[in-house]
């Protein structure tokens, strides 16, 4: 597969790695943090933890969109996908998420409830165009990178005057999320391989603050196996020269302005919420997005009753100190026993893209002797 | 249970699946035929031992590229009884038909039922019809049943796959899901993969000549490999390890895996087998399946393991391992 299989490349894979020892002083303990949890499912599902040496550690960020949002907000989509004029569509890794007493808009939609899966908002709209009597809601999920095809179903659905389809927004913001980890006091993350997707929209600028504030190399990442070796290498440089710097890897699909017509409809569509909960990490300010005045009409949490639920996260689980990079999967008591990717107790469980999830599915029969103090 | 309800993930082929057969079904219903869970149960009449099987086909759209559900029904029975070492004698067909179906796509159906079991030199030997109010079922269901004979130089059970046996796949995997999934129109992209329904009844046989060195056989459908695999590894108490560049799959159905964010080990398959064999007969293995056009692209894909964990891992070309686990139910195309 072309463009694919160049960066799936075994032993451009090995020759990458087999410098990255050459670039860290033997002994010591190198602690850098994937941002995105497509690069985590990228590390489990290709195996490539076992080709870094033993002096770098990856630990696994907040960037799965999925594992963020808060059970309070799963239970808030349930109540609307339970209204008898309301149709839910969602895409279809939010389906299976448990919100409180461990229900998912899977099992509403066994129980009567009208939940479809999309495959993009616009298809949510055409439903919305299709089935007039209908109330379509959809469930608006995920950073910057998917926000942006919702602000261009909103701007249609003004255009259009579709007056029974609105979102239920819950989008989210990297920024403020890596902020939050960088003023966590317990942090002890010397880089980070920046998330690839995100960066297609926002650009390589919005992570200048890591650099500037808190000293440490931020390298945007591709994700395949060459792509994410590669930024560790350049990450490992930064550090042996002592330079903390924003750099590309990604450079065949993120520019450092980004996607400025989709930073435009982003700008048009939302504004930025005071706060917003994030699962595992509480309350983070400025982290969130909500639908702007301009665009009330199809905002569900104005047009509807939303609940507003909050629910605190399970304290048996470790969630938050896994996506801070302060615990491993297998170092929290309930992973793999009271919390799996069938009954997940945690965010970290329940997409394919959470750490826990991704470690349960792939690396479970791994020795764990790879664990720094 | 309590007031538990049935999702689509139960129907999903996956753990959720399983869980509702094993602690649902099987209570109930308990008896030793049944208990092996195999793909057909082995019974003995007067000393002559069959394979019995069943299985439902409620496939949207009735057509997709390559097949519909009629030649599908057919082909899946007698995939079911072929990989269970069986050679097909006769089948029988159940149809639920909504009211208002065109009688013509009907007879296209039937049409093409006839077709696949002259193929898979098979009769339908009986058949029942009901018709429910429109709204009570999607078109058309259809049900259907099969015996056939055992062959006598073949026991295929997990429990008889030893360490170092090597395991075997017909041909490209994850072609049946991916057609059917795209032929929904609902994906905007185009592609030119169709079905692999097909009857698996002359590889099957081919097969069976190995004897005793032929320990296993299944059908990867709903679950994929990946599914059938995880079944071979718990049935079997070992360790199944797949050399993830060994494993045939078309470029572009890979191409379609990628955009969805699915793992072509988790789609269905209609018209492949996978067999285990004994280390010293994977080469005539593979010839005897190389000899059918069917079976022209079969490939060694792994090995079995003596291992305390039965699971199965797939080496991927980068010098590390992964899990390849039973999904909980079906394969959902990720956000981002």
């Amino acid at each position: 597969m072309k463009y694919v299989d160049e960066y799936r490349d075994g032993r451009a894979a090995k020759a990458i790695a087999a410098e990255l020892s050459t670039l860290v002083v033997p002994g010591s303990h190198v602690k850098l943090m994937e941002v995105c949890g497509g690069h985590t499912h990228a590390i489990y599902r290709h195996g490539l933890d076992a080709l870094l040496p033993p002096e770098v550690e990856l630990v696994h960020g907040p960037g799965c969109p999925v594992c963020v949002i808060p059970m309070g907000r799963v239970d808030d989509a349930i109540s609307l996908a339970e209204r008898p004029e309301v149709t839910l569509a969602s895409f279809g890794d939010m389906l299976r998420v448990p919100g409180g007493r461990r229900r998912s808009l899977l099992e509403a939609k066994a129980r009567g409830a009208d939940v479809r899966i999309v495959y993009s908002p616009l298809d949510a709209l055409a439903l919305a165009v299709a089935e007039p009597e209908r109330e379509v809601v959809f469930f608006g999920v995920g950073f910057e990178t998917t926000a942006p095809a919702i602000a261009l179903t909103l701007l249609h659905a003004r255009r259009e005057h579709v007056p029974n389809f609105s979102v239920f927004c819950n989008h989210v913001l990297i920024g403020p999320a890596l902020r939050a980890i960088l003023d966590s006091p317990e942090t002890d993350i010397d880089g980070f391989v920046g998330p690839g997707h995100v960066s297609t929209v926002i650009g390589t600028r919005p992570y200048d603050f890591v650099c500037s504030e808190y000293h440490r190399p931020v390298v945007v990442a591709g994700f395949e196996p060459t792509d994410i070796l590669q930024a560790v290498a350049m990450l490992l440089r930064q550090l042996r020269d002592g330079r903390a710097a924003v750099e590309n890897e990604y450079g065949r699909v993120v520019r450092s302005e980004g996607n400025p017509a989709a930073l435009a409809v982003l700008d048009e569509v939302f504004t930025v919420r005071d706060e917003f909960e994030w699962r595992g990490l509480g309350s983070i300010p400025h982290s969130g997005l909500r639908i702007a005045d301009a665009f009330a009409y199809w905002d569900a949490e104005r047009r509807f009753e939303v609940p507003g639920t909050r629910i605190e996260d399970p304290k048996a689980c470790r969630c938050g100190d896994v996506l801070r990079g302060l615990a491993k999967p297998y170092e929290c008591t309930v992973f793999g026993t009271a919390c799996t990717p069938e009954q997940p107790l945690g965010t970290c469980m329940v997409s394919s893209e959470g750490a826990c999830a991704a470690y349960y599915a792939y690396g479970r029969h791994r020795p764990h002797e790879k664990v720094h103090a | 249970m309590s007031d538990a309800v049935v999702t689509l993930a139960d129907g999903a082929g996956g753990k959720a699946s399983r869980r509702l057969v094993e602690e649902l079904f099987l209570p109930e219903l308990r008896n030793p035929m049944l208990e092996p869970l195999g793909d057909a149960a082995l019974v003995s009449v007067n000393g002559t031992r069959l394979a019995f099987t069943t299985d439902s086909y409620v496939v949207r759209p009735l057509r997709f590229p390559g097949g519909d559900i009629g030649e599908l029904a057919v082909n899946g029975t007698v995939n079911d009884l072929a990989v269970s070492g069986a050679t097909p004698l006769a089948l029988t067909a159940g149809f639920v038909i909504e009211e208002g179906f065109p009688i013509e796509e009907l007879r296209a159906i039937a049409a093409s039922m006839a077709r696949a079991a002259h193929d898979a030199l098979v009769s339908v030997a009986a058949g029942d019809t009901k018709v429910v109010e429109r709204g009570a079922a999607d078109g058309l269901y259809v049900t259907t049943a099969g015996i056939g004979l055992l062959d006598p130089r073949v026991e295929l059970d997990a429990k008889r796959v030893q360490p170092g046996d090597r395991v075997l796949v017909s041909g490209g995997i994850a072609e049946h899901g991916i057609a059917v999934m795209f032929a929904r129109g609902n994906l905007e992209l185009e592609l030119d993969v169709v079905s692999d329904t097909a009857p698996l009844h002359e590889l099957a046989g081919a097969l069976c000549a190995l004897g005793p060195e032929l320990r296993w056989m299944r059908d990867p459908t709903r679950g994929g490999l990946a599914t059938t695999l995880n079944e071979l590894s718990a049935g079997a108490g070992a360790t199944v390890v797949l050399q993830e560049e060994a494993i045939p799959v078309r470029e572009d159905v890979r191409a379609a895996c990628e955009i969805l964010g699915i793992d072509p080990l988790y789609v269905a398959n209609e018209g492949k087998l996978v067999a285990v064999v004994a280390a010293e007969a994977a080469d005539r293995a593979l010839a005897l399946l190389r000899a059918f056009p069917l079976g022209a692209g079969a490939a060694l894909i792994g090995e079995v393991r003596a291992d305390d964990l039965p699971l199965v891992l797939v080496d991927t070309p980068f010098g590390g391992s992964r899990i390849v686990d039973m999904l909980v139910g079906d394969p959902l195309p990720r956000i981002c």
